[in-house]
This record gives structure tokens, C-alpha cells and sequence, in this order.
């Protein structure tokens, strides 16, 4: 405590008397007791969600230092408004808080930075107090980073010194936790580095808060770090100073980092002049234990016992014969389910009985894991039993397959279905909750019949329980145990993961118990899976026969859960969380002969990963390196096959790639005239993002007509986001958008006299629809622009309002535009004929376009190959945006083409909401002629965030499924999950070969 | 606006007959607005009801009929009247629903159809939706808006409006907690009869603003010191309605603020202005041009007139609205006037419309993802604060998901940096 006391002065303004501060967080409560500005007793304790109890404890052990006075309190934190509000001991908001104890201890602060269990907050001191919290989609925190540590395994201590060992850092969507989390699940199945993913969770938490509360604002000077995150772990401290460029001098953590809350509720206790004893305290808060606040309670899943009874009998009829290894001998197929946080074993005999299960946790290191087990296998075997088949699926797929020689990879969702209707062979509903994924499908006449995925967004699955009742003290048997008794749970919310710890927090704070958050938590994970992943109105939409399963299921208090929602019962297997493993191997029993790598080899097998970047093409793909000990590898992190060595065929179309390629040829005219013969108007630049990528041809014609020399910025990398991340002000705005501030500044760097982003309240008319606007973010994000980035003051940013459906408008306004800019330059007339020239080179490029789309399907029908329209809008097919997932799908062997090559080829279609936007009539038509076509399936990618396409959606989905189509969408941001976009494309081409034999 | 005919679309149309049969839902954003609108349509022989209801089973309700990443709004008016529906108050062959709606390249444009949508999932697809919009309503031959009809709506907007305004600018002071309230609501009776009565014309209605200002000036208050003041401004549903913002209007007047609300009436001078920019910028609407410009010409004289009235009756004690043409002033190179989607400009002349007020404290509440939000909410935050250091915008996400404790913690903070700042 140096510093206090060189600040005592300032401190001091209690006069001797006591002063205690009370900071309740989402996980911990902190008390400190102060006097004359000097801290005489200090506690720090993890509450475990029994929040007053905890608080209560606290000051108990507080008392004797209060000496029998009176002293002054107030409290401080997320939970401690709650007991503020019950109790009426004064309270004071954390942030502010945090203020006055650095404003007093350290005057020549420029900024504060303070991560806390869920929140996250800068105070900017220079030139104003500026304070600031993390919004509701921002969960990287410190339960973030107890939720990651589960996920590697380890404590949060241990990651901690894993991080210190790093020698690389992966990209980590730092937005929201979920986000990130799936980001993470790929790489630790690839087999990176623990080390690494350490040191790389941290940087997500620094850029987190960098991009999403500074904002543009510069964190310079003298910063200090509070709260226990930023306490605890060195890591994380390292990150923050690299990255923000901090010396030691300027980086300060302080040693009362945890308690500079607490400290400031004592100081703002003095002020209030509110006092109280020390037993006074603890009668107030015993008082309000038990006082519920909150009305948002539901009923609780068991009225009475017999009910419950009756529940436990009724599944416990649904169970798979299993028999003792020893006693077997024969053949045996081994099935493997890889998945994204367990892992899961199943050995069948040749009457489908099981002989060896096996089921855990990842722990990280799945390659480890599954050698371990079948070395294990192999020893049970001995002579007598044969392994004459194998398969695996799930996420580790690929590389188990690869490092063990298993004979088939299967994908997720069929051996799902596989082991399902094995079970219950009329069953037309499968669930499947597993630790990170939601999966339903339907079945019709035997087939897949449509297949829903849970999105990034609404991951809140089994591993979200798992490690919440981890973070709160109990394992997950307990917790869920004590969430079947639950008298009245709470209501908790269904969006996801981030919003329902804040759900959470708010139960705490009205003093939920945690037998009732256990259950609210059940509860959730329901309706998440039915409203939001199954889109389900009622119970019937579902089905008859519906068959539940996935680890999650073991939770009864889930299983309750889902059949009180859906107001029937259903069935569970008592291998719920096997059934992937068990459908895998069901899925081999054709085979004879396994490929399965020998115990003798198997003794032999060592694994080892390192990370590499694939030069094949401009993404440079980070590439994760497997070797086993018999010289074979593996590589993952790809997005095509050319880093591994496989010539991609050039001849397959693909209408993302080639409308790619126009654009390239469009910049490289530019740059050749500008060589050649530079103009002496000026460098316009023109981005490469949002509505530049339908009317690109058309701006670009009409610039180069004028004579001036034309600039088109690249087409996107993770690098492009990260140049601009810093001046996003709105951290929900969809990814396309927020790629565009990028854009801007690569085009500022590159020396642009004006750029050009027109705001287009209406887009195109093609007279397809009721209205012709544009989304109100393509359309007015140049305002943003304009009012943020401010580089932009370097050039001349011309952003006018165009109507650019009628020629003698947009002539006008372009000259007004251009006289105001380039006095002199152009003249009206020269102007109007340029306008005449873009819109036919616009034209031109459409036709084109479409020409394309229909060689494309000629081509495809000549060959007999699948047809998908990966359809979204213009701007999806940015290699960054899209995640290459064009390449990937002409890898599996489609041909590609996009909504606007091939929806003039399909009538107007009739839809149920009010079709007003330029880009989404073509996506309906393209829809129907989907639906229409044998051959053809169509893809829906969708941004994260986009407004708009909640609406288009259901839309898209109907007309196909009207068609007895499948529908797929595919939702993207900053993440490139590569694993989970396989996982739905194999899933629909798994489909369609069903059907196709069915 | 969008003036071209609607294609492929079938509703289920309002009849004459329903007139007599049916009960007419309304959901309820501003609640003493909506009761005078209310009582409007009765007087004219329809039975009218403005749903009331409250609690999470709504946005529950809604959030299995709506496509759960749509906008909270929609979530919850949708939610609301399914589950009035459900609720067994109601026959539904027996009721039909109004939905307010703006029109534009908003997604908000669509409520009109989830609704519809959600009606079929729900298995109420006879219920008639009728849609009441700037843009033009759709033909229920049971439901026609005549001119004289139209005034009267507009006159319980301008009776709204000002009751609003006055129970914010009373509330905080009150010595008796409730007079305010009190007050209005007999006010709503009240003028609901006068609508009625044959006399009841403009001059009548700036009689009534005289007396109900003088009323509320006789409610025993303290003014000695003047509390925090805060602007409420955002997405139009959220900011007005209770249920929304989890009631941020009173919440704020228990924290010992005073909430600023700028009227119903700013947002219907904006949706008319819109179309006469359209003309500006695109030379599109011509026909309709004049029509709108007479329209903008009787609104914005109608404004005049009550801040006039009020600077006359409590000049200094109470703070009246700001007259549009000014507001339109502030915004000036700050944003285009051409972002009119959702609530575009407006949202950011009312931020300026407050700080030159003097109110610096700013609550946005927005729904979660709102689109038009980013741009002209988020968006402006950063040049505001440029040109206007002393401003204090807070932009609060309110969703089906998020919590009041996350909510009232952000205001909280606000509220002591407000109290910081004023000492």
C-alpha cells in the first residue's frame, strides 16, 4: 500500500471514524474498512452465487475490527443493489466508485482500466471524466475467462502460466464470448498449442475492450488496471501492455486492484453521513435473505413426488442392452464421436449390444485422448475380439481419422439419425443438445427432412450449465440434481449464453437461490433449442415421435424441462450422450476388413502440432500442422484444399469467384491507366465494401469517363477489419459494415484525393418489388463514417444523396458534388454522358453476371453435378466476409453460382411480408428457383446482426420447403469456423443422398 | 412514399359489419396518447380496447411467434396481442387488431406482416389486422380515416403530447406522490367528452391547453431545486412505451431525476418533412408534394401554438417543446437529412434539441440491434460529443434478454456523473 500512504492526505476526510465499503459483484463481494484513508481490514471472497449469505459472512468478520462503533457504509457493485435497495443502506455505482478512489490516489491517471467477473469498464480521466461500460454483447470478462480456462482444462491460475509460454497468438473473435468460444473449440480439436490458445484468449479480452470501449479513443499515459482478472492473472497484464504500447512507468497494477471499488463505496460512506453498527448491518442483511424481489418466477418442473417417480420409471425403460467384454468374442465395430468439448466411444458387437463405452471431456487434447482409449480397447480385446470396422465423426473428424487410419468419416447429423432410428424406427424428431451444438432434424418417409443448427449466437448449450455450475462450486450431477427440486426457478431468458449471466446476476440480485438458477438455467437452454433453433410455434410442429438426446439430456432437470415446454413426453436413451458415438459405429457395420492402425503401431504413436501459413492464395490461411510418429500428416485451419497439396480444379464455376475476378480486372484497368497516363483531376477511391459491390462497375465507369484516376481498395482480410476496428462506434452493426472503416483507411494510406460512398436510401429499381430501398446501413453508413473515422479529414469524403434511378437527378447532384469538390473539373454535360456511360457499364456487368449464372448451370447439367446458389447479398462474396466457403462448397463438389446470376431465370414469387428491398426480391426468386429445380439446393449466408434477415429467413425457408427443399443458412461474422460451415454443408449433402436413395 | 401498389399480398379486411361485432385491440406505447385515441374511435361506434397488460409473458409470447433476432418491438406489440388473444378475454372471431406503423426502408415496415404471420402460426389467421401508417393505409371498408376523423386523431396526439409534458415536469416535484397521475387520467376523461361535443374546435382545444396547464400549476409542488434533468430519446416504441424501457420514465423520477421527453408530434412533423426532402433529393413524390407541405404548414403551426400557450401560462416554471424548424436547425451538419429510415435524423436533432435545452444528460434507449440506430444513435454519439463537450448520451440495449440490472447500473452511473458535474 505505498501509494496510500503517500496520498494519505488526500485520503483523509473521515476524521478517525471508520468507514466500510461493501463491493458485491456478479462473483465476489469485497469489503474493505478504512480509516483516516488507510485500509485497517480488507476482504476478498468468490460468493458462489449465495450472495447475501456470503455478504453477511464477510461483515461478520469485518466486526471486530469496527471495535463495537458505529461506523459509515455504503455499498457498491451489480449484486449490491439488490441488498442496497432491501436493506437501505446507501449505495453508489461501481464505475464512479472506482473514480473517486483514483482521482484521490493517483491524480495523474489518464485511464483506468477495470475488468470485473461480467463487466468491463474504462474511465477516461483527461479532459473531462469519461466513463464507460461494456454493452449487453460483451461478455469477455473474468467469467469469460473462467469459462475458457474449463475449456482448456485447466485452473484459471494454470492458464495463466500456459500463457506465459506462448510463442503465437490466433486470431480470437473478441466480441462476445460466445463468439470466441467458437473459435477456440476448432483450434484445440486441430491440436494447437494449450500455451498459445492462453495467450490468445487474453488478446481477445484486450481487443475486446480496446475496440469495444475506447472506441477510437486513444488509451496513452498513465493507465491503471484494476479489478481480479487484471489482478490475478500476469498473462493477461502482458497483453494489455504490449498492446497498448505501455511502459512500466505508464502500466500500473496497483496491489489494490481488487478492492478500489469496495475502497471507493467507504469513501462515498463518509459523504452520505448514513452510519451504522456492526450487528445492525448483519440484522438488515439477514433480514432481507430470503426476501425475494423478482416476480419473474415460472412453476417448478415436479408438483409432487409421484410425478417425479413417475418421470424416472418412464425413461428408464429407454435403455440399449450392453454386455461384458470379457465374456464376448467375435467381430466388433468401433464408432468414435470427436466432438467439440467430449469425447465419446462406442464398441458394438455383432448384435449391436455395446461391449465398451466411453465418455469424457476433451480436456484439450482429443489425439491424446482417444489413444489412451484404444490402447485401453486393444488390451480388453486381446485375441478375441476383432476390431473389423471403424468410423468417427464430429468436429475432430478429420483428425482422428487421419492420425488413427479409421476406415470412414461420417457427418455429425447422420450418424445421429442413424443411431436414433435404430432406437425408435418410426421416429420423426431428433434433438440433440451437446456441449456446444444444438442439432434437430426431422425425418420424413425415412430421410432427413430439414436439418437446424444452432447459430454462434445461440450457443447455449450443455457446456454453458457445465460451466456455470463449475464457476459456482458444483459439479454438474449436483447442480443439475438441485435444480429438479427447485421450488420456483427463474426465469431467465432464452438469447444466449452472455445475456443469460446477466439473467443471472439480476435472480442474484433478487436473491435466487441456486437451486432455482439451476433450474432457470434448464430451463433456458430449452427454449433456446425450441424458439429459437427450431423456430417451433407449438408442440405439434415437432412431431410424434421425438427422441432427445446429447449429453445435456442427462440433465434431468433439462429433460423435464424440454417435455413440460413441449407438453408431451419424449423419448431419451439412456445412452443420450452416446448416440453419435453408437450411430458411428453402426454406420461401419458394413465393413469387414478395418484399416484401424494396429496395437503394435499404436504403441509407436506420438502426435505433434505446429502452426504454419498457407501461401497457396492471398487468404494466407493459418494453418495447423499435425505429425504422428509414422511421418503422416494432417493440416487443418485451410479454407480450400490448395494448402494441401490438391490441385483445385480451375474449370468447376463458381460465380463468387469469377464475379471476384471481374472486380480484380476492373482494379488492375484502373491502375494500368493510372500508370500510364495519371490524371491530373485527382485519385478518387472507391471502397470495396457493403453497396460498392453492386454498383462498383457503375461508379468506377463513371470516374474514369470524367478522367480521373480511380483507386479501388482490396478485397478484405482479417487485417482490413483490424485496421478500422478501432473506429467502430457500434459494436452490433453487422460485420460487412464494420469491415468498411478498413476499407477507408487502407484508401487514406493509399494517397486518394476524394473517396466516394453515396448514401442510397433506394437502391436499384428492377421493378421485382414493392419498394426498392436499400438496408438502412448499407444506405446511411457513409453518416457514420463521416462523423467517426477521423482520418477522414485527410480527403475530401464525398457522400451526397442519389437518386441513381433517374439519369437527369443523378447527373445534377454528381456535378454539385463535383464542382464542390474538383472546382472546374467537370461540366454538367460531361457529367450527364459520363452518367449515360456507367449505367450502361453497369448493365453490361449485370448481364454478364447472369450470362455466367446460366453457363454455370448449363455446365452443370452437362457434367450431372449439384447446383448451389450460395445466396446473400452482393457483398458476401468478399473472400474475408465469406469465408471462402464458396471455395469450400465447389470443393464438395458443387457448382456455385449467386442469387443475382440466376434469379432473372425463375418467376416473381408471392411472399408473405412486405418485399421492399432491392437485394432480398432477387434472394426470393433465386429461392424459387431452388425450389423449383431437382438439381439445385440454395445456401442462405447470413451476417450476424443483420435486421433484416430475420425477416428474409423464414421467408427463404418457406418457399423451399413448400418445394419439400431443404433449407441451409449458414450465419457469419468475424468467425471463421470452418469446421462448423462443413458440418451443415456435408450434413445437406448427407441429406440429399438419403433422399436420394429413399 | 410508397405510393406503388402493394403486390401478392391478401389480408383479412375490417368490415362494416365488424364495426358492431368486433373489438379493436390497440397495444400501448404512449399510454395517455393512446387512451385519447381510444376513446376517439368509440365516440365514432367502435369498441375499442388499449391493451394494458404487462410482465414477461409477453415478451415470452412474442418470442415464440417472431423470429426471435427481430426487433425487440416487434417481439413485444406482437407478444402483447397474442397474448391478449390467448387469453381467453377475447373472442377471437370477435376482434381485430390496429398496428401503428411508419413505412420506409426500415425493417419496422414489416411488423404489419410478422403480425399476420404470427396470427397464421398461432392459428388466428381470420383476425383483421389493420394497419394505420403515414404511407398509407390499406382498404378496410369497415375503417375509413375521413379528414374530420383524422383531425380529431390529431388532436388527442396534441392533447397527449402536452399532458405528457406536464406530468414529466410535475412528478419529480410533487409533494403528494400521485397528483400528477391522478390528474391526467381525469384529464383523459375529460377531454375524451369534450373531443365529443360539437364545439370542440381548435380554438376550444387551445382553451383546454390553457386549462390544463393552469391545473397542473395548482398540484402542491416543491420547484425549489430544479433535479436532474434527463432526455429519453431512441427507437419510437422503446422510448415511449413502459413496457419497453422497463417504465425508464419513472424509474428515473425514483433515482430523484426528471425525465425529458420531446412529443409524438416532433416524430409526425419528421415522417411528413421526409416526403417533402424526397422531392428535395430525389425529385421523387412530386404530386404529393403540395399535399405534404400543406400538412407540414398545419402541424408546425399547431406546434408554435402550444409553446406559445405554454410560455405564456408557465413561462420559466416549465419547459415547453422546441419548435421543429429549430430542431431541424440543430442537426444541421451533424447528419444528412436524407437518413430517414427508422427514426434517421430525428433521433440525433433530439439529442442536440435536449443539450440546447440545457438537458446534457442523455438516455438513448434502443433495442437491441436496432439498424437505423447504429448510424444515426451510436453513430452520432462521437461528433455530438465533439461540438458539445459537456454532454453526457448513454445508449441502453433493451432486448427480450437483457436485464434491469444491467440497465438501471448504466443509469445509475450516469445519474452520479450528472450529480458530479452539477455540484
Amino acid at each position: 500500500m505505498d501509494e496510500m500512504k503517500k496520498n494519505e492526505k488526500t485520503m483523509t476526510t473521515g476524521g478517525g471514524k471508520l468507514s466500510l465499503g461493501i463491493d458485491v459483484g456478479s462473483t465476489t463481494v469485497k469489503v474493505v474498512l478504512l480509516q483516516d484513508g488507510e485500509i485497517i481490514y480488507k476482504k476478498y471472497s468468490r460468493h458462489m452465487s449465495e450472495v447475501r449469505q456470503k455478504t453477511l459472512e464477510l461483515i461478520s468478520e469485518a466486526a471486530p475490527y469496527m471495535k463495537g462503533e458505529s461506523v459509515n457504509v455504503s455499498m457498491s457493485g451489480s449484486a449490491g443493489l439488490g441488498i442496497a435497495e432491501s436493506t437501505g443502506i446507501p449505495f453508489v455505482q461501481e464505475v464512479f466508485a472506482t473514480g473517486e478512489v483514483v482521482k484521490r490516489l493517483e491524480p495523474d491517471t489518464t485511464a483506468v482500466i477495470e475488468l470485473g467477473g461480467e463487466d468491463a469498464k474504462i474511465i477516461f480521466f483527461a479532459g473531462g471524466v469519461d466513463e464507460r461500460m461494456n454493452g449487453s454483447c460483451a461478455g469477455g470478462t473474468g467469467a469469460f475467462i473462467d469459462q475458457m480456462a474449463t475449456l482448456l482444462d485447466v485452473t484459471a491460475d494454470e492458464m495463466d502460466e500456459l500463457s506465459l509460454k506462448a510463442t503465437r497468438i490466433y486470431p480470437i473473435a473478441s466480441r462476445c464470448g460466445v463468439f470466441a468460444k467458437t473459435d477456440i473449440q476448432p483450434l484445440l480439436n486441430q491440436g494447437a498449442r494449450k500455451e498459445d490458445v492462453a495467450a490468445s484468449i487474453y488478446q481477445a479480452v484486450v481487443n475486446q475492450t480496446i475496440a469495444g470501449l475506447a472506441q477510437g479513443r486513444r488509451i496513452t499515459g498513465k493507465v491503471l488496471f484494476l479489478g481480479g482478472p487484471l489482478y490475478y492473472n500476469k498473462g493477461l497484464r502482458l497483453r494489455f501492455k504490449e498492446t497498448l504500447g505501455l511502459s512500466d512507468d505508464e502500466a500500473i497494477f496497483p496491489d489494490y486492484a481488487l478492492y478500489a471499488v469496495a475502497m471507493g463505496a467507504a469513501v462515498y460512506g463518509e459523504r452520505t453521513g448514513y452510519e451504522a453498527m456492526a450487528e445492525e448491518l448483519s440484522e438488515k442483511i439477514k433480514g432481507s435473505i430470503n426476501t425475494y424481489t423478482g416476480r419473474d418466477r415460472l412453476p417448478p418442473l415436479f408438483e409432487s413426488k409421484e410425478e417425479y417417480d413417475e418421470f424416472c420409471v418412464r425413461h428408464a425403460g429407454a435403455d440399449v442392452k450392453s454386455i461384458d467384454i470379457d465374456e464376448y468374442s467375435g467381430p466388433a465395430w468401433l464408432g468414435i464421436d470427436c466432438g467439440s468439448t467430449t469425447t465419446k466411444l462406442a464398441l458394438l458387437s455383432a448384435d449391436r449390444e455395446l461391449l465398451y463405452t466411453y465418455y469424457s471431456s476433451n480436456r484439450g487434447n482429443p489425439v491424446e485422448l482417444i489413444r489412451e482409449e484404444l490402447t485401453n480397447i486393444y488390451e480388453k480385446c486381446g485375441d478375441r475380439i476383432k476390431i473389423c470396422g471403424s468410423a468417427v465423426t464430429g468436429y475432430g473428424e478429420d483428425l482422428i481419422k487421419n492420425a488413427f487410419s479409421i476406415d470412414k468419416g461420417v457427418v455429425e447429423t447422420i450418424a445421429h439419425y442413424t443411431a436414433a432410428s435404430y432406437f425408435c424406427p418410426e421416429v420423426d424428431f431428433i434433438l440433440d443438445i451437446g456441449g456446444q451444438d444444438i442439432k434437430c432434424f426431422k425425418i420424413k418417409n425415412g430421410a432427413i427432412d430439414s436439418i437446424m443448427l444452432n447459430e454462434a449466437c445461440s450457443s447455449g448449450c450443455g457446456s454453458f450449465i457445465e460451466t456455470f455450475a463449475r464457476s459456482m462450486g458444483y459439479d454438474i450431477a449436483d447442480f443439475a440434481e438441485r435444480g429438479l427440486h427447485a421450488k420456483a426457478h427463474v426465469n431467465l431468458g432464452s438469447r444466449c449464453t452472455v445475456f443469460m449471466n446477466s439473467s443471472v446476476k439480476q435472480s442474484q440480485k433478487d436473491g435466487a437461490t441456486v437451486e432455482d438458477i439451476s433450474a432457470g438455467l434448464s430451463v433456458s437452454v430449452v427454449k433456446n433449442a425450441i424458439y429459437k433453433v427450431i423456430r417451433a410455434g407449438s408442440a405439434d410442429e415437432l412431431g410424434e415421435h421425438v427422441v432427445v438426446q446429447g449429453g445435456t439430456f442427462y440433465n434431468d432437470a433439462v429433460l423435464r424441462a424440454f417435455e413440460r415446454e413441449l407438453g408431451k413426453n419424449v423419448i431419451r436413451p439412456a445412452i443420450a450422450g452416446l448416440m453419435g458415438a453408437y450411430g458411428a459405429a453402426l454406420y461401419c457395420m458394413d465393413i469387414s476388413e478395418s484399416s484401424i492402425i494396429s496395437p503394435e503401431k499404436l504403441k509407436a504413436f506420438t502426435h505433434k502440432s505446429k502452426s504454419a501459413v498457407c501461401n497457396g492464395c492471398a487468404n494466407h490461411c493459418r494453418l495447423t500442422v499435425n505429425t504422428f510418429g509414422d511421418g503422416k500428416r494432417f493440416i487443418s485451419g485451410n479454407q480450400c484444399q490448395r494448402g494441401l497439396g490438391v490441385e483445385v480444379s480451375e474449370d468447376i464455376p463458381n460465380l463468387h469467384a469469377k464475379k471476384r475476378e471481374m472486380f480484380d480486372e476492373l482494379r488492375r484497368g484502373d491502375e494500368k491507366k493510372s500508370m500510364e497516363s495519371p490524371s491530373k483531376k485527382g485519385l478518387i477511391g472507391l471502397p470495396l465494401a457493403l453497396g460498392m459491390y453492386e454498383l462498383l462497375p457503375l461508379w468506377n465507369e463513371l470516374f474514369r469517363t470524367l478522367g480521373f484516376d480511380v483507386k479501388i481498395s482490396n478485397f478484405s482480410t482479417r487485417r482490413t477489419y483490424e485496421k478500422g476496428q478501432f473506429s467502430i462506434p457500434s459494436d452490433t452493426a453487422c460485420y460487412p459494415a464494420k469491415i468498411m472503416h478498413g476499407h477507408i483507411e487502407e484508401l487514406i494510406e493509399d494517397g486518394v484525393d476524394a473517396i466516394f460512398y453515396p448514401c442510397l436510401t433506394y437502391n436499384v429499381d428492377e421493378h421485382e418489388s414493392d419498394n426498392h430501398y436499400n438496408c438502412p446501413v448499407i444506405a446511411y453508413y457513409s453518416e457514420l463514417l463521416a462523423g467517426n473515422v477521423e482520418d477522414l479529414s485527410k480527403v475530401k469524403f464525398l457522400y451526397p444523396f442519389l437518386n441513381i434511378n433517374n439519369k437527369t437527378e443523378l447527373s445534377r447532384e454528381l456535378y454539385k458534388m463535383l464542382e464542390g469538390a474538383f472546382p472546374g473539373a467537370v461540366t454538367p454535360r460531361e457529367v450527364k454522358h459520363a452518367v449515360g456511360a456507367a449505367m450502361e457499364a453497369y448493365e453490361e456487368h449485370m448481364n454478364e453476371v447472369r450470362r455466367d449464372g446460366e453457363a454455370a448451370i448449363e455446365y452443370a447439367r452437362r457434367h450431372d453435378m449439384p447446383i448451389m446458389i450460395l445466396a446473400g447479398r452482393p457483398y458476401h462474396i468478399d473472400p474475408e466476409i465469406g469465408h471462402g466457403i464458396d471455395k469450400l462448397a465447389v470443393s464438395l463438389g458443387f457448382v456455385v453460382v449467386s442469387e443475382d446470376s440466376v434469379y432473372h431465370l425463375a418467376e416473381r414469387t408471392p411472399v408473405k411480408i412486405l418485399n421492399q428491398w432491392t437485394y432480398h426480391a432477387r434472394l426470393y426468386r433465386a429461392a424459387r428457383y431452388a425450389s423449383e429445380h431437382e438439381d439445385t439446393q440454395l445456401v442462405q449466408l447470413v451476417s450476424f446482426g443483420c435486421g433484416v434477415d430475420a425477416i428474409t429467413t423464414d421467408e427463404v425457408r418457406a418457399i423451399l420447403e413448400s418445394h419439400g427443399k431443404l433449407y441451409t443458412q449458414i450465419k457469419i461474422d468475424e468467425i471463421t469456423n470452418q469446421g462448423a460451415v462443413k458440418i451443415r454443408l456435408r450434413s445437406l449433402i448427407g441429406a440429399l443422398e438419403k433422399k436420394a436413395q429413399g | 412514399m410508397a405510393t406503388k401498389k402493394k403486390m401478392d399480398k391478401t389480408y383479412v379486411p375490417f368490415t362494416e359489419d365488424m364495426k358492431s361485432t368486433h373489438t379493436i385491440l390497440i397495444p400501448n406505447m404512449l399510454p395517455m396518447h393512446f387512451k385519447l385515441i381510444a376513446r376517439v374511435l368509440e365516440k365514432r361506434g367502435y369498441h375499442v380496447d388499449v391493451l394494458e397488460t404487462s410482465g414477461p409473458e409477453i415478451a415470452e409470447t412474442g418470442l415464440k411467434y417472431v423470429h426471435n433476432d427481430t426487433c425487440y418491438p416487434a417481439i413485444l406489440v406482437i407478444g402483447q396481442f397474442l397474448d391478449a388473444l390467448k387469453s381467453g378475454k377475447y373472442d377471437p372471431d370477435r376482434v381485430a387488431l390496429i398496428q401503428f406503423q411508419t413505412g420506409g426502408g426500415c425493417r419496422a415496415s414489416n411488423y404489419i406482416y410478422l403480425l399476420r404471420k404470427a396470427l397464421e402460426k398461432a392459428g388466428m389467421p381470420n383476425v383483421p389486422v389493420i394497419s394505420m401508417s403515414l404511407a398509407g393505409i390499406e382498404d378496410h371498408p369497415g375503417f375509413k380515416i375521413t379528414v374530420p376523423l383524422m383531425i380529431k386523431l390529431l388532436y388527442a396526439v396534441f392533447y397527449g403530447d402536452l399532458l405528457l409534458t406536464l406530468v414529466n415536469q410535475t412528478k419529480p416535484y410533487e409533494k403528494n406522490k400521485g397528483d400528477a397521475e391522478a390528474l391526467a387520467d381525469s384529464w383523459c376523461a375529460r377531454l375524451a367528452d369534450a373531443m365529443d361535443g360539437k364545439h370542440h374546435n381548435y380554438r376550444e382545444v387551445k382553451a383546454n391547453y390553457r386549462r390544463m396547464i393552469r391545473s397542473f400549476l395548482e398540484i402542491p409542488a416543491d420547484r425549489e431545486k430544479t433535479k436532474t434533468r434527463v432526455g429519453i430519446v431512441g427507437e419510437i416504441y422503446i422510448k415511449y412505451s413502459p413496457l419497453g424501457n422497463n417504465d425508464l420514465a419513472n424509474f428515473l423520477v425514483s433515482e430523484g431525476a426528471e425525465a425529458v421527453m420531446p412529443g409524438l408530434l416532433d416524430f409526425a412533423l419528421y415522417c411528413v418533412y421526409n416526403n417533402i426532402l424526397d422531392y428535395k433529393l430525389y425529385h421523387m413524390n412530386g404530386s404529393a408534394r403540395l399535399a405534404y407541405k400543406i400538412a407540414y404548414k398545419y402541424l408546425l403551426a399547431r406546434e408554435r401554438d402550444m409553446i406559445d400557450i405554454m410560455n405564456e401560462e408557465c413561462g420559466g416554471v416549465l419547459m415547453p417543446p422546441t419548435l421543429f424548424t429549430h430542431t431541424i436547425d440543430l442537426v444541421q451538419g451533424y447528419i444528412g437529412m436524407g437518413v430517414k429510415m427508422g427514426e434517421g435524423w430525428l433521433l440525433t436533432a433530439e439529442m442536440l434539441e435536449l443539450a440546447d435545452k440545457g438537458v446534457n444528460t442523455i438516455v438513448c434507449p434502443q433495442p437491441f440491434g436496432c439498424l437505423p440506430n447504429h448510424i444515426c444513435g451510436k453513430g452520432m454519439m462521437k461528433p455530438i460529443k465533439a461540438k458539445n463537450p459537456d454532454i453526457n448520451i448513454v445508449a441502453i440495449d433493451y432486448d427480450a434478454g437483457a436485464t434491469r440490472v444491467n440497465q438501471e447500473n448504466r443509469i445509475k452511473l450516469m445519474l452520479a456523473n450528472a450529480r458530479e458535474k452539477e455540484s
